[in-house]
């Protein structure tokens, strides 16, 4: 009870702080100096800078798959089908059973 | 008048001449000052809060639709500003009721012992409020500067904040509970 008491006394003096809204002086001038000197904002800079910093993961994760797929051992009838014809046989799973894709 | 006094500031900053931009920090800069001082101690952080405000609101300018007036948009992103501040100057909880000034400790001591007596010295309270406030996490801290000593709406943080009210009901009530326990901490440290 003292501690809800002590909180409404804390909130009571919080409230009865004037607002304070003095300004350094010349404090606008010094604002207006930054946004003179702020280039203007390229949109497409950030999306480029993304797309750079991912290129090199992507050709690393291309290079490391790629030598998996080569040095791996190929085992099984499946194995020997040709990379490409797996490739066609997934793509084209959906339309060969459309029925099973819904 | 002054709506429109904006407005024609504003649309000369979009045509290209910044320079139309300081009447509108002259006339505003008070304002966003008293924000500031509200989540902000020392001077330095407040300059460069504000600083950050006029700057965002130059390059935000093109997304002010001019639907409701240019005040309520700019202390908007004050209030935002003032937010991303705290998150990234978190205090540890810890720091902040170790040495109490002697002011600080004399109203807590009369307070504590007779609750009921409206002597005040009003100076040390609000040092003491300034420590509980610092020692809450960003989001209660906002939300009790603004509904407990603002006195806004529930509508009204919403509006500011971009919370729905529903979350700012339930923040509320996280935040009350949060500085109920402050309090008592702050009690109990007392007469350890």
């Amino acid at each position: 009870m003292k501690t809800a008491k002590l909180e409404q006394k804390l909130l009571a003096a919080a409230r009865t702080v004037p607002a304070d809204d003095r300004v350094p002086y010349a404090f606008e001038k010094g604002i207006m100096a930054r946004i003179r000197d702020l280039r203007p904002v390229d949109r497409w800079a950030g999306w480029s800078r993304l797309l750079w910093q991912a290129a090199v993961p992507c050709v690393a994760l291309t290079v490391v798959l790629s030598a998996l797929a080569v040095s791996l051992p190929a085992t099984g009838q499946k194995a020997q089908t040709p990379l490409d014809v797996q490739f066609e046989t997934v793509v084209y799973a959906a339309m060969d059973y459309p029925e099973g894709s819904w | 008048m002054e709506r429109d006094t904006d407005a024609e500031y504003i649309a000369k900053v979009r045509q290209g001449d910044p320079a139309s931009f300081e009447p509108l920090v002259l006339k505003y800069q008070p304002r966003v000052f008293a924000t500031a001082r509200r989540y902000a101690r020392r001077e330095d952080e407040v300059a460069d809060i504000v600083q950050d405000v006029f700057i965002k609101a130059y390059q935000k300018l093109d997304s002010f639709r001019g639907d409701a007036p240019f005040e309520h948009w700019l202390m908007r992103l004050a209030v935002h500003t003032c937010y991303d501040h705290l998150r990234r100057h978190q205090r540890r909880p810890e720091s902040t009721f170790t040495e109490l000034t002697d002011d600080e400790n004399d109203w807590l001591d009369r307070t504590l012992a007779a609750p009921e007596d409206t002597s005040e010295d009003t100076d040390a309270a609000r040092a003491l409020v300034q420590r509980l406030l610092e020692m809450l996490p960003p989001p209660a801290r906002l939300v009790i500067t603004l509904l407990e000593i603002e006195r806004r709406s529930v509508k009204e943080i919403a509006e500011i904040t971009g919370w729905s009210p529903t979350l700012v009901k339930v923040r509320a009530f996280r935040a009350r509970a949060e500085m109920r326990k402050c309090v008592e901490r702050l009690a109990r440290d007392k007469y350890l």
